[in-house]
C-alpha cells in the first residue's frame, strides 16, 4: 500500500495537519514536521538530517523525526489497512430507512429538478393510505433487531398529501408498540403549503426536517419558480422563519442548491445565518452536464476556492456563534461511525429503499423513475435481489477509485446515484464530486483544529 | 510532543470489534439527499 493512501496532509487555514487515513487519528503539526514527512520512509534518518539542517538545525531535524516515529509505532501514522475483508455487509437484508414520496406532483417549477417537477418522469400520483401503511410495516416487519426506523416524507412536495403524512405517522406510532421500534420521521418540503397547523404538526412528531430554499432571493427565485413562472423566495422565507423559531431545540436543515450560476454559495450560506438559520446545507446540483447551470470541470477550480473561503468565514463565525452549523463543514473526529458503516456507505438498495406512490421500491430516491432500477414493491417485497446485491457490493473495498483515496473513510464510496448517473457504473467514482468533497472534509478537519484551543 | 500536536487519536480499526450493529443514521437522510457523507455522522452505539 503507498504512502499517499496511508496518509494525508494539508495546509489550511493556517494549519498543517496530517490524517492517519486507516485508523483516522488527525495531527497538527509544525512546518518542519510537515516537510519532512515528504521523506520519511524514503530515506534514511541521516538523509533526512542532510536535507533539512541548514534550514532548521540538525538537532531540531532529529527530534522531529522521533516524534514522526514514536506515532508510527503507536500506530496512529502511516498505519496499515485495515482487513475487513471478512465482513459480511447486511447479510439478512436488514431494512432501516426508508424515503416515502407521498406525493409525485409538485407546486412549483424548479429549473434543476432531478424528480422532474416532482413526477419523476411518470404521472403526478399521491399515495395512497394503503400504500403507506404497506411501506411502515414492510419496514417493521423487515428491520429484525434495529430499533431506530428512519422514515422520511418526500415528494414531489410533501406538503400536498399532508392528510396522509399525519395519518402513517398516526399509523407508525401504533406499529412502535407491536414491534418494538422507535420511528424518526423527517419530512422533506418546499413549504409553499405550511401553515400553523403543519408547522405545530410537523415541529411536534418529526425528528428533522429539510426546508428547500437558495439562499439570497435573486439566486432562489432565478431557479425556484412558482407554477405561473414567479419567484418564490418571498412566499417561502417567512414560512420557514416561522417554522424555525417554532421548532425550539429540534433539527432542522435548510437545504440549498448551487448551481454553475452560483459557485459563490457562501454568500447564500450567509444570507440564510443573516436570516436567522443556523443549521444550512448547500449542496452541489445534481443534472446532466449538458445543462447550462451544470457544473462541469471548468467551475471546478472556482467551488473549491469558494469551500475555503467558506470556512475561514466559518471558523470566525462559530468562534461567537457554536449553534451555527454547515451539513458539510461537520465532523465529528472522536465519535463517528465506525470502520464497517464507513466502508459500505449510505446502504440505499438494502438498508435504505425508496417507496413510490404506487408502492414500488427503488435503491434510493435518486433512482425512482429509472424503471431498471426497480427493486421490488411493498406487497411483495424485493423481487430483484441481483441489484440489490450490486448495491451492497459497492463498497470503498470494490470500486478501485476509492481503495486507494485518502478520503474513503469519510465519504465512504460516495453516492451511488452519482456513479450511475456519470458512468453508468455503481464502482465507478463521480470524479467532479469526490474533488468537491475532499475539500469539503479538509475544510472540516480544519475548521476543527481552529476550533480546538 | 514539541512538533506535533495530536488532536484525534481516534482508531477506526478498534471499531471492528463492534462495529456494524447498523442503529446510526441513514446518512442520506438528514440533510443532503443528493450526495454522501458519513464521516460527519455520530455512532449510536457507544
Amino acid at each position: 500500500m503507498s504512502k499517499a493512501s496511508k496518509m494525508h496532509k494539508f495546509f489550511l487555514n493556517n494549519k498543517y495537519i496530517v490524517l492517519d487515513v486507516n485508523t483516522g487519528a488527525v495531527h497538527v503539526v509544525d512546518k518542519i514536521v510537515y516537510e519532512i514527512l515528504d521523506f520519511y520512509g524514503e530515506k534514511s534518518k541521516d538523509e533526512i538530517i542532510e536535507i533539512f539542517k541548514s534550514v532548521y538545525g540538525a538537532k531540531a531535524v532529529e527530534d522531529v523525526y522521533e516524534e514522526i516515529e514514536e506515532l508510527v509505532k503507536e500506530g496512529l501514522l502511516l498505519s496499515d489497512d485495515v482487513d475487513i475483508s471478512n465482513f459480511k455487509y447486511n447479510e439478512s437484508n436488514i431494512v432501516k430507512a426508508m424515503c416515502l414520496h407521498v406525493a409525485h406532483d409538485c407546486n412549483l417549477k424548479c429549473n434543476y429538478c432531478f424528480a422532474s417537477q416532482g413526477n419523476f418522469k411518470g404521472e403526478r400520483s399521491m399515495m395512497s393510505l394503503e400504500v403507506g401503511k404497506k411501506a411502515l410495516e414492510y419496514l417493521a416487519k423487515n428491520s429484525g433487531s434495529r430499533r431506530n426506523l428512519e422514515v422520511d416524507f418526500f415528494g414531489g412536495e410533501p406538503l400536498m398529501n399532508f392528510e396522509l403524512v399525519k395519518d402513517l405517522v398516526d399509523y407508525g406510532r401504533s406499529l412502535e408498540k407491536e414491534y418494538n421500534k422507535n420511528f424518526r420521521f423527517t419530512i422533506t418540503t418546499n413549504g409553499i403549503l405550511l401553515d400553523d397547523d403543519k408547522i405545530d404538526f410537523i415541529n411536534e412528531n418529526m425528528d428533522n426536517v429539510v426546508l428547500s430554499l437558495d439562499g439570497r432571493k435573486d439566486v432562489n427565485d432565478n431557479m425556484r419558480k412558482t407554477i405561473s413562472g414567479e419567484g418564490s423566495y418571498d412566499i417561502i422565507l417567512p414560512k420557514f422563519k416561522k417554522m424555525v423559531e417554532k421548532r425550539g431545540d429540534k433539527d432542522y436543515y435548510i437545504r440549498g442548491t448551487f448551481t454553475s450560476n452560483n459557485t459563490d454559495f457562501s454568500k447564500d450560506a450567509l444570507d440564510f445565518y443573516n436570516n436567522g438559520f443556523k443549521k444550512i446545507s448547500i449542496e452541489p446540483v445534481v443534472t446532466p452536464e449538458e445543462m447550462d447551470y451544470a457544473l462541469r470541470e471548468e467551475h471546478l477550480e472556482s467551488v473549491l476556492k469558494e469551500y475555503e473561503e467558506f470556512s475561514k468565514e466559518y471558523i470566525n463565525i462559530k468562534r461567537n456563534d457554536k449553534d451555527f452549523y454547515f451539513f458539510h463543514f461537520m465532523i465529528d473526529l472522536n465519535q463517528g461511525p465506525c470502520i464497517i458503516k464507513r466502508a459500505v456507505g449510505c446502504g440505499a438498495g438494502s438498508e435504505y429503499m425508496a417507496v413510490t406512490p404506487e408502492g414500488d421500491l427503488y435503491p434510493c430516491h435518486q433512482f425512482v423513475g429509472e424503471e431498471d432500477f426497480k427493486i421490488g414493491d411493498v406487497f411483495e417485497g424485493v423481487k430483484n435481489t441481483d441489484l440489490r446485491d450490486k448495491f451492497k457490493n459497492a463498497n470503498v473495498y470494490s470500486k478501485e477509485e476509492c481503495r486507494k483515496c485518502w478520503a474513503r473513510f469519510y465519504c465512504s464510496g460516495g453516492c451511488h446515484a452519482n456513479s450511475y448517473h456519470a458512468h453508468n457504473d455503481l464502482k465507478k467514482s463521480y470524479s467532479l464530486g469526490c474533488e468537491m468533497e475532499k475539500k469539503r472534509i479538509e475544510c472540516a478537519i480544519s475548521i476543527l483544529a481552529n476550533l480546538d484551543n | 510532543m514539541k512538533y506535533i500536536k495530536t488532536i484525534s487519536s481516534s482508531n477506526l480499526k478498534k471499531t471492528i470489534a463492534k462495529g456494524g450493529c447498523g442503529e446510526c443514521q441513514t446518512s442520506c437522510q438528514s440533510a443532503c439527499k443528493t450526495s454522501c457523507t458519513v464521516g460527519n455522522q455520530k455512532c449510536e452505539n457507544k
